[in-house]
């Protein structure tokens, strides 16, 4: 077999390891809860009754395994079980479908919210990086090397809801060219959506790109100290001709990386963002989720990030295999 | 001096010249040639330690003392106006200084101790130990830490301590891999072998012979951990999972004066209430990183990238 096509399936073998293990995390994170789950959930108006069927309908009379298992294989369909809010003690006297809410249902609106968001970010953020980092790299040591690597420094140590209160003062309140809530809804048209969502977008845009500048111009910087680069400078190379058709194609692969590595950032850094600008995205309800301890959407959200997470880098380690031209050709 | 002046001795000349320095001498020499950031960073950090340290006496007013009047403007009596509440914001702030560096100083503690001594133990032992310890962190690295630390929050309930041992835990992953590996590289050298065969403990070749050797990137790690463990708290904090009312702190401060801010083009000061405990995370951050990129210049001889 290719060596290739046997790296990457080991890669990808693995990163399903990972998937498993992190699912299995994932869901024992209930059993940890000190004391009885049940009755902490269901609270003081709690009876008898009421805890042994709630008990038998999240299935805690089984064993551990056999609940995993179960979980899994509905997780898979896209069945993350219900909700426990609009859950309480009188629920037992009512049928399940009315006051239980699915997570699935909750989830997938705000799932395509936020890789709305997302997706807008990595459309300004990555071309704009690369400029950034490539012409840093262009012109390092020069006035505009210094800057932009300062304000990046800058920008990489402030909290998110730092930059993203500058901006709502700047460009929401004392101007107010946009919006500082972001209340998108299923049928908010499309350019409405960017518009209300160019706030947010741009926060998460600023944190971001300073990391993956810095990143790309060191990735560039690393390679033009390798032999083969002083070779194609002393045959008389301009400067731009040897970074891009020299040096960039092999700095592909820790690109890609840090790309892939700084858009799973993003999916973390968007918790906070989504909070400050209430954008209905699956953040949001994660964080809510929290402070009601609604358990079931908290493990949905956190089995959507780390799924989006773990793919991302997978994806990134792909594209550093593939184009590791060392692979390519084998011994 | 020699007993005999018209004697010519080495050993005396040789004395006059090199003159062993003392700590603090060469403390200051090595201060005087700091850069101008190095500097800045330490006079921020050393400010806030201040703050932090002496709060009872700068803070005008109580951590949490009530005056009748929320949302006071900035005038005299209330610098910087006070919350819903109607606490003093400059009071608060003071105190949060303590609060909020003294539990992101000491989660980053306990996650070196964990971490870093795992690591260690990962380093020396090799075989299964490493194998299966490396697997774990592996896979706790394949979840966000902010998104497993929300997570594991909502099954253990938001307090100081459960904030203190999950971060600490989470975070311990990453100095688990550094001292790990900066471990190995030490642990196959001859003198730990020595130690090894005669007979030494593993505690004392992980104390003694092997974290000597490793403490300027840990120490680096160190201020980076920092900060990264500060920023994470701030955050959690902020979405308010953090560190809970009425605990003065620079994350939760930013959520409940955070409505201020619509009112920008009526009044500036009200909306820059929020962003004080904003900036004052933002600076200590930036301060940090200032000292710890001076450090790693000055123990690794690390220059800038560039040829």
């Amino acid at each position: 077999m290719h060596p290739i096509i046997a790296t990457l399936i080991k890669r990808i073998g693995l990163g399903f390891v990972s998937l498993f293990f992190v699912s299995l995390i994932i869901f024992s994170s209930l059993n940890l809860l000190p004391g009885d789950f049940v009755e902490a959930v269901l609270g003081q108006s709690r009876t008898e009754e009421t805890v042994a069927t709630f008990r038998k309908e999240l299935g805690l009379d089984k064993p551990f395994h056999i609940r995993y298992v179960k979980w899994l294989s509905a997780a898979v369909q896209g069945d993350l079980g219900s909700t426990f809010s609009g859950r309480n003690a009188s629920y037992a006297n009512q049928p399940q479908q009315s006051t239980a809410r699915t997570v699935t249902g909750l989830l997938k609106p705000r799932l395509y919210n936020t890789f709305f968001l997302a997706a807008m970010t990595a459309l300004i953020a990555v071309p704009l990086s690369l400029f950034l980092g490539i012409t840093a790299a262009l012109y390092r040591n020069t006035f505009y090397d210094r800057t932009v690597n300062a304000s990046a420094l800058a920008t990489i140590s402030m909290p998110e809801f730092f930059v993203a209160y500058i901006l709502i003062i700047c460009l929401a309140s004392i101007y107010q060219i946009f919006p500082s809530l972001s209340n998108v809804t299923a049928s908010t048209p499309f350019f409405e959506r960017v518009y209300l969502s160019i706030l947010p977008a741009l926060t998460l845009t600023l944190v971001t790109v300073a990391h993956m500048m810095r990143m790309t111009r060191a990735a560039i910087i690393n390679l033009l100290s390798s032999p083969y680069i002083e070779m194609a400078q002393l045959k008389g190379l301009s400067r731009s001709k040897v970074i891009l058709e020299h040096a960039l194609p092999n700095a592909w692969a820790p690109i890609a990386n840090i790309i892939a590595f700084n858009l799973a950032y993003l999916i973390v850094g968007v918790v906070v963002v989504e909070v400050v600008f209430v954008y209905p995205g699956v953040g949001q309800l994660m964080v809510d989720s929290v402070i009601k301890r609604d358990i079931p959407v908290v493990q949905g959200c956190a089995l959507v990030f780390a799924l989006t997470y773990i793919l991302l880098n997978l994806i990134a380690d792909v594209i550093s295999i593939i184009t590791n031209p060392r692979l390519l050709y084998p011994k | 001096m020699s007993k005999l002046d018209n004697q010519y001795s080495a050993k005396d000349e040789v004395a006059t010249v090199f003159i062993r320095r003392t700590f603090f001498q060469r403390a200051l020499i090595t201060l005087k040639k700091a850069p101008f950031t190095a500097w800045l960073g330490m006079t921020i950090v050393c400010v806030y330690i201040f703050v932090a340290v002496f709060a009872p006496f700068i803070a005008p007013y109580g951590e949490a003392q009530i005056f009748k009047d929320p949302y006071a403007p900035w005038d005299e009596i209330h610098v910087f106006g006070t919350d819903r509440l109607g606490r003093d914001i400059l009071s608060r702030l003071i105190y949060g200084a303590r609060n909020t560096m003294g539990i992101a100083i000491l989660t980053t503690l306990l996650a070196f101790i964990i971490g870093g001594g795992l690591g260690l133990l990962a380093a020396i032992l090799r075989g299964w130990v490493d194998q299966f310890l490396a697997r774990f962190v592996d896979i706790l690295m394949a979840i966000p830490s902010l998104i497993f630390a929300l997570m594991l929050l909502s099954i253990f309930g938001s307090t100081a301590f459960n904030l203190i041992i999950i971060i600490a835990v989470l975070d311990s992953t990453r100095v688990f891999r550094l001292s790990r590996a900066v471990g190995m590289n030490v642990a196959v050298m001859e003198y730990v072998e020595a130690a090894r065969l005669r007979g030494e403990k593993i505690s004392w070749i992980m104390g003694r012979e092997i974290l000597p050797n490793i403490l300027p990137p840990l120490v680096a790690e160190f201020g980076l951990r920092f900060c990264y463990v500060f920023l994470m708290i701030a955050s959690l904090s902020f979405l308010g999972v953090g560190i809970q009312p009425p605990t003065a702190d620079w994350g939760s401060m930013v959520r409940e004066t955070g409505e201020l801010i619509q009112y920008a083009q009526y009044d500036i000061t009200a909306a820059m209430t929020p962003i004080l405990p904003a900036a004052a995370i933002g600076i200590l951050t930036i301060g940090v990183n200032f000292v710890v990129d001076w450090f790693l210049y000055l123990t690794s001889g690390l220059k800038d990238e560039h040829k």
